[in-house]
């Protein structure tokens, strides 16, 4: 449908795409992957027109359908662009005119290409949002994008893309800014268009997704494509050392929490699942095995901190009361780490502040170190603060931004009492901890890379010499490999000082590599709690099972398999918005 | 080098003027008061290089004299206005619900009216003079600063590094002084040069309308004044002094520009 031949990309000297070949055919989806600035986005917008005024786009062939897209003009570019190939775009919240509703979005398309007459555009817009799988269509249509949840704004994007019927779809990480459980339903609808016909091209970074959706794979690097074929072949048996590294990257816990369903399914390609499968068996089980009896080790360790039936309620913009905690119960004992997952919203976040007494719950009470923690005066809490410190998802904004590392750390030192020579002393002994040489001392934080700002952080909250670490996302904003560094460092600080931590995530692989115990919060409350085992191979809960099942899942990569599809399906929410959708398929 | 140069042109032209506030004698040996009827209203020419007024003082001894005055009355302004904001910012935006309230809505009257109409005002209520100018212009541009600290302070304050300096457990007064002020006052003080070319022209405008500097030291604003009454004869009464101002102000915007970008840059 779309062929591309020596694409290349310049903005004036430097070229961004280099020699980047590649097809896509009706009901196929080619995925590209990459680093951040391998050129890959460039490479979707050059195939709309869209690289920008001052990139110069060269290319041996560009044609779709056999038309011919090189030295397309502005104008007839239109004709293409929506009409013919349409593009969705990572962030729906500012792909989306935020003074519109998403209903004039999609007429808007249906008009400007001239799809249906004008007095049929309302129904058109109603049963488009019903195929992309938006329920109460009628409804939605009226509401603006920030009424919106982060699923159904991204499937009215996909709407209002795909109103003027364009058979090729470019989409450009669809799903990157969302939960996991709406990635999966988007992943869904994508493989749905797919199969009725569309063709794909799906940027990604995320080799996760990549597999669940994608037929073939074109891996980038530089601005060139270093490899391309089957995503089987790519992700099996990767030749190249480029595409080896990014795989290795991958996080392989989610593997494990996958057996429950994976159990479910048989294998479709029989040589690489059943041998990954098989292998993973035996050694998921001892792996699991072992967790009980390492939870029990903590049964007889003093509470480090305890929070008992807290509940907090903040105003919502339309003037409600919302709870943000709602009788939220969790504890954690000295030496252990309690892991706290949920998806954005679930009120993960105003635990860890309450628990860092930075705000008072409105009902329930905390107590640190058995004492209480909530409900007393600042004067008396200041004094305590020290005993129960933070790490942030983003290091960088926790600092001042005119402080130096040194002055950092010998701030958070100096209050557990080191002065004068003994505090430089303490400042580099708490740096060699957390791994960093002495030669940052003089350098600011956003001086160094993301993973050093990170141990910075660390050395700060060890400083003065906390029974309880509050990390609340701190490695959600780190690459793959120096997020694995970080969670060593945490694991062997945790060993080496048994301080209690609380350790909040979204990642579910994370989770399951840090916890001793894990809380999953839904909505306000805690749905789920125990052993990190348990409730990552026996949930109890519908939603714990959904979350697992909605990881997309990368070694065990099967493609198109019906009954993997069915198994996750029916483990998310049965009032999904893809019920619509799938009724209207089956 | 090309983003430099804006930065090193407006160094250089404040030098002369620099120079002339600091040690105007360096410039010019005449007396910037001393009367010589027989030589009034000359024209510019090599003895005089700016030619002489209606009571035949040097037109250049008096700019270059005149520069003391008018650069402080801006910069004495500037810093006032400066300090007096920065504080009653900082006390609307950590002092509660009352004290934010009241400062803001007496800022809100404050702005609602012409800064040079303030100045009138107040100078209408203490007399004319230099001291009273120099209050008068302060109260006019306060205000303004003091919504840039409050809305500052209100950014630091709910920043990570607070809330991380508050967790370690610092009293509320140290996590002022060493961390939401030095934070809070770094655009008030690019803002502050900026300032200081409007400041300048308040002065100069309020030393116009004979509220400043008293004759017959110089001042630039009131040599304008002077000079309006030979405008059709003599162009240089008003052009020089009038000049003197406009390169001044432009010098010092350009500068403070610079140093705005440099500090969106990134902070030192």
């Amino acid at each position: 449908m779309i062929e591309v031949e020596g694409l290349t990309v310049a903005f004036g000297r430097v070229q961004v795409v280099r020699d980047v070949s590649f097809t896509v055919a009706p009901g196929e989806c080619l995925a590209v992957v990459g680093e951040s600035g391998s050129g890959k986005s460039v490479t979707a917008r050059a195939l709309v027109g869209l690289a920008g005024p001052r990139a110069h786009v060269t290319a041996r062939r560009l044609a779709f359908d056999g038309q011919d897209l090189t030295g397309l003009a502005e104008r007839d570019w239109r004709a293409v662009r929506g009409r013919r190939i349409g593009l969705i775009l990572q962030d729906a919240l500012t792909s989306l005119d935020p003074l519109r509703t998403v209903g004039a979005e999609i007429a808007e398309s249906l008009r400007t290409h001239r799809v249906v007459p004008r007095a049929e555009t309302g129904a058109r817009v109603r049963s488009l949002l019903t195929d992309v799988g938006v329920p109460e269509p009628e409804r939605r249509a009226r509401q603006h994008p920030h009424e919106l949840s982060g699923g159904l704004r991204q499937r009215a994007l996909i709407a209002s893309v795909l109103a003027a019927g364009p058979r090729l779809l470019v989409a450009d990480e669809p799903t990157t800014a969302l939960d996991v459980t709406v990635q999966a339903q988007i992943l869904e609808l994508l493989g749905a268009l797919k199969e009725r016909g569309a063709g794909l091209l799906l940027i990604s970074h995320d080799l996760a997704v990549v597999a669940r959706l994608a037929d073939r794979v074109a891996v980038m690097k530089e601005g060139a494509v270093v490899e391309q074929d089957t995503t089987a072949q790519v992700l099996s048996n990767p030749q190249h050392a480029y595409t080896k590294s990014l795989i290795a990257a991958v996080p392989m816990e989610p593997v494990a929490i996958r057996v429950s369903v994976q159990a479910t399914e048989s294998p479709a390609t029989e040589s690489s699942a059943t041998e990954s499968s098989a292998a993973e068996g035996p050694a998921t089980a001892s792996l699991f095995a072992g967790s009980p009896s390492a939870a029990s080790l903590f049964v007889g360790s003093p509470f480090a901190l305890q929070a008992e039936n807290v509940s907090k309620r903040f105003r919502a913009p339309d003037g409600s009361l919302r709870h943000a905690v709602d009788g939220v119960s969790f504890h954690v004992r000295m030496g252990e780490t309690l892991g706290i997952v949920g998806e954005s919203g679930s009120g993960k976040t105003t635990a860890a502040r309450i628990a860092l007494g930075l705000i008072e719950p409105d009902q329930g009470r905390v107590l640190l170190s058995g004492r209480p923690w909530s409900g007393i005066p600042e004067r008396d809490r200041r004094a305590r603060r020290r005993t129960i410190q933070a790490v942030h998802q983003d290091p960088l904004s926790s600092f001042d931004p005119r402080y130096t590392v040194e002055r950092v750390v010998a701030e958070a030192a100096a209050l557990s009492g080191v002065r004068g020579r003994d505090r430089t002393r303490r400042v580099t002994e708490l740096l060699d901890q957390v791994g960093l040489p002495a030669t940052v001392l003089r350098r600011h934080p956003r001086e160094l890379s993301g993973g050093q700002r990170q141990r910075v952080a660390i050395a700060r909250a060890l400083a003065p010499g906390p029974d309880v670490l509050v990390c609340d996302e701190p490695v959600s904003a780190l690459d793959v490999s120096i997020q694995a560094q970080i969670l060593d460092l945490l694991a062997a600080l945790r060993r080496d000082l048994n301080v209690a931590m609380i350790f909040i995530s979204h990642d579910l692989g994370v989770i399951r590599q840090v916890s001793d115990r894990v809380a999953v919060m839904k909505d306000a409350r805690v749905v789920e709690t125990g052993p990190v085992g348990e409730v990552f191979t026996a949930p109890a809960e519908p939603y714990t099972k959904a979350l697992l099942a909605a990881v997309p899942s990368f070694p065990g990569y099967t493609p198109g398999h019906p009954e993997k599809r069915s198994a996750t399906r029916a483990a998310l929410d049965s009032a999904s918005p893809s019920a619509a959708l799938r009724s209207g398929r089956s | 080098m090309r983003r430099y140069w804006p930065l090193l042109v407006s160094c250089l032209v404040l030098v002369p003027f620099g120079v002339a506030a600091a040690v105007p004698e360096l410039l010019s040996d005449a007396s910037p008061i001393a009367i010589d009827p027989v030589n009034a209203l000359l024209p510019p020419g090599t003895r005089h290089w700016f030619g002489t007024d209606q009571l035949g003082r040097d037109l250049f001894t008096r700019v270059v004299h005149g520069a003391r005055p008018s650069l402080l009355i801006g910069a004495g302004a500037t810093a006032a206005a400066v300090v007096a904001g920065g504080l009653l910012g900082l006390a609307a935006a950590l002092g509660g619900r009352a004290a934010d309230q009241v400062v803001m809505r007496v800022a809100d009257v404050l702005m609602s009216l012409p800064q040079l109409l303030v100045a009138l005002v107040v100078i209408a209520v203490l007399g004319a003079g230099t001291t009273n100018l120099v209050l008068a212009i302060a109260i006019a541009f306060t205000p303004g600063y003091a919504r840039v600290v409050r809305a500052e302070a209100l950014v630091v304050r709910g920043s990570g590094y607070v809330e991380s300096a508050k967790g370690l457990g610092l009293r509320r007064s140290v996590l002022i002084v060493r961390h939401i002020l030095p934070n809070a006052v770094g655009p008030l003080l690019v803002l502050a040069t900026v300032g200081f070319g409007t400041a300048l022209i308040a002065g100069s405008g309020l030393g116009f309308l004979g509220f400043g500097t008293q004759p017959p030291a110089p001042e630039w604003g009131a040599m304008l004044a002077e000079g309006r009454d030979f405008l059709e004869t003599a162009w240089w009464l008003g052009v020089f002094p009038g000049a003197a101002i406009t390169v001044t102000v432009i010098a010092v915007n350009v500068l403070g520009r610079a140093a705005r970008g440099r500090f969106a840059g990134g902070k030192p």
